[in-house]
């Protein structure tokens, strides 16, 4: 569930930054590194669990699919509060300067 | 139970190798003019590419771990420390999973390489065409 829905989140970015690149100044290429870079991890780890479990891996009992749901979104809530601080603090569209700028003048 | 500290160990290498890389791509480029004329995307940006998926996969893979109780903030930080039974099973996953994940990193980050590689001869040869 957690690599499925990091993986959801990785072609979801990765179409977004593709959209507006190469003028895009959002940083979403943060979010394609974030997720796909997790994706292939998860992959390998959901490969030897599958080595373990053979078919059960495909059987998680209700409890087990419910955590690794919570896990799934709080990863993805994790990479995105990572991008927008990244995104804040590098400010590439002078928002936040022109704004404590603008006060000092004031 | 602590396979992200192999893939972020090797996130650690690249950095290092990809800052000196880059340290000699500057220097080539002050020496030699017509290096700035090339389109190609200079190494150090490629290496960047493993750097970055090395780094954003072992973050999420360590607070995967923090969830999982496997990493705590006190001594010896994984749990799996603690006793020499665990600490055995530890290296062992952080060995075999650890490295399946580097490979697999790397495998990709050279897959893209070659495609790379591909889209910049192709542009040369429309470049030296047009020419």
């Amino acid at each position: 569930m957690t690599l499925l829905i990091s993986l959801f989140a990785a072609i979801i970015s990765t179409a977004v930054w593709y959209k507006n690149a190469p003028k895009s100044q959002m940083k979403t290429g943060v979010l394609c590194w974030l997720f796909w870079g997790s994706s292939l991890m998860w992959f390998v780890d959901a490969v030897f669990e599958y080595a373990e479990l053979k078919a059960e891996y495909f059987n998680p009992t209700p409890a087990e699919m419910l955590n690794d749901l919570f896990l799934g979104l709080s990863v993805v809530a994790l990479g995105l509060l990572v991008w927008i601080v990244i995104l804040l603090i590098s400010d590439p569209k002078c928002v936040i300067k022109d704004k404590l700028t603008k006060k000092d003048d004031e | 139970m602590a396979c992200f500290i192999a893939t972020a160990v090797e996130a650690a290498v690249v950095t290092v190798i990809e800052k000196r890389v880059e340290k000699k791509e500057i220097e080539k480029v002050h020496l030699d003019a017509e290096n700035t004329k090339s389109n190609k995307l200079p190494l150090g940006q490629k290496i960047k590419w493993l750097r970055n998926l090395l780094l954003g996969g072992s973050f999420l893979l360590a607070f995967e771990h923090i969830w999982h109780g496997e990493v705590v903030p006190y001594f010896p930080f994984l749990t799996a420390a603690a006793n020499a039974e665990d600490r055995l099973q530890m290296l062992k996953e952080m060995a075999l999973v650890g490295g399946g994940m580097m490979l697999l990193v790397t495998a990709v980050w050279g897959l893209m390489l070659l495609v790379s590689h591909m889209i910049e001869k192709r542009g040369q040869e429309e470049n030296t065409a047009e020419e």
